[in-house]
């Protein structure tokens, strides 16, 4: 792709001399530079323009997904309760 | 791929769209500003707009990269190419509009200007070509800033210099709350740019403008969860600075990033297209590498040039003041096949997306 500004999440596959090949999903594997960052085989980047600008994190994106669930839960479910209050 | 699918799931978003509503306010109007060309793709590629209710607006700010680049610059380009420079340019810079040439008219002219999918492209093309001088038109923010910090701090081949075009996120965010009828109530920060600078960059927006700012991510339920978390704020009276894109957003950033751009530029003001001379906003080339900048190696420098073609209304269409269809030029005279405005160039840009979204 030949734009610059999207920022496409891919999964290290190999790391050698400052470079990574880089799996895009699908099949789709391309050599980017990990200069600036500090990542390892089987971790996530960000790749922007040939270089891997940051590490993502699994965890923390399991967390987001666990919290928007719980958040929006725990509201609905207060809520039912407040109606509950309500109506009795 | 990281749950994905789980990022775009209909019925979380549903939810999400639900609690936007009933957080909204009932009467006035709220209006929310992003500043990514891929948050409004998001926005515009996904309908989101169609889910929001009427008392919620959101607004696109000036963040699409190369909308943003002044014609000044893009002249700048376009004349070291017709002098017989070599210009690599990422594929999107080709068609923006100069003052009266883009590097793509220049290409027709018979210059040789190569389209590059990274900074990194054009130090192989000048190490296999040594008799020719090449020049990289580095365009772009924080995410693409430290990739040509980097290739010149790795001092690349002596017959390629750049033409540094680098502009910041959070002094245009700035310029917007200076906009006095503009009246954003919040703002959603670009996290691309930010898994580079750190939440830390936007404290600024909360403390002294008291606007609640949300970094996100790019998928769908990100946007969404970020609108509804400044709803929040908002109706709690309070401004925060929240963290929605946790997966890749830290509070410091990416600090290797940050130090390779502070040893290769310097900060300084800087103008950008249809907004005037922003401060603090654009890089330069600190002296020590004045060898790889185009500018003084070619002793060009072009101060000013038309940012705004006749009609064109780019410039109130990037501070998010009128939205693309009410810009009369839009996909009548400016279509996305013949763009008259850099809006409708760039495919971050508002116009653009739109146009290609068949937003009427």
């Amino acid at each position: 792709m030949k734009t610059m500004c999207l920022a496409i999440p891919a999964k290290v596959v190999k790391v050698q001399n400052g470079k990574a090949l880089v799996d895009f999903g699908e099949g789709v594997l391309r050599e980017v530079d990990i200069s600036l960052v500090d990542v390892e085989v089987g971790e996530y980047v960000l790749v922007h323009a040939g270089y891997a600008i940051q590490v993502l994190s699994r965890e923390e994106a399991e967390e987001t997904l666990r919290l928007w669930r719980e958040l929006l839960e725990a509201e609905s479910s207060l809520e039912t309760k407040q109606q509950r209050v309500q109506n009795a | 791929m990281l749950e994905h699918l789980r990022f775009r799931n209909p019925d979380l978003a549903k939810r999400v769209a639900e609690k936007i509503r009933e957080t909204a306010p009932k009467k006035d109007v709220v209006k929310i500003c992003h500043v990514c060309g891929t948050h409004e793709w998001t926005i515009t590629h996904y309908g989101l707009r169609s889910l929001l209710p009427s008392t919620v607006e959101v607004i696109a700010g000036p963040g699409c990269p190369v909308c943003v680049t002044p014609a000044s610059e893009v002249d700048e380009a376009v004349a070291l190419a017709l002098k017989g420079v070599v210009v690599a340019c990422f594929g999107d810079a080709l068609r923006v509009p100069g003052s009266e040439k883009s590097l793509l008219d220049a290409r027709a002219e018979g210059a040789d200007v190569r389209v590059v999918y990274s900074a990194m492209d054009a130090v192989h093309m000048a190490e296999k070509e040594p008799d020719k001088e090449f020049v990289f038109f580095a365009i772009g923010f924080e995410t693409t800033a430290p990739s040509t910090a980097l290739e010149v701090l790795r001092k690349p081949p002596r017959n390629l210099s750049f033409l540094v075009s680098h502009r910041l996120i959070p002094p245009a965010m700035e310029l917007l709350l200076g906009i006095g009828d503009l009246n954003i109530d919040g703002f959603i920060a670009p996290g691309h740019v930010s898994t580079v600078i750190g939440l830390k960059a936007y404290e600024v927006f909360p403390k002294a403008y008291r606007m609640p700012t949300v970094v996100a991510g790019f998928e769908p339920l990100d946007v969404l969860f970020a609108i509804y978390m400044i709803l929040k704020q908002i109706k709690e009276g309070t401004a925060r600075l929240e963290n929605e894109y946790v997966r890749a957003v830290s509070w410091e950033g990416n600090i290797k990033a940050q130090e390779i751009m502070q040893r290769a530029f310097d900060t300084v003001d800087g103008q950008w297209r249809g907004l005037g001379e922003l401060p603090s906003s654009t890089l330069k080339l600190k002296e020590e590498h004045a060898a790889f900048d185009a500018r003084e190696k070619f002793g060009i420098r072009i101060t000013s040039g038309r940012d705004i073609p006749p009609g064109c209304q780019c410039h109130l269409i990037m501070i998010g003041k009128i939205r693309p269809t009410e810009c009369p030029l839009f996909m009548k005279a400016c279509t996305p096949q013949k763009p008259v405005g850099a809006c409708m160039v760039g495919i971050e840009g508002t116009c653009r997306i739109w146009a290609k979204s068949q937003i009427k």
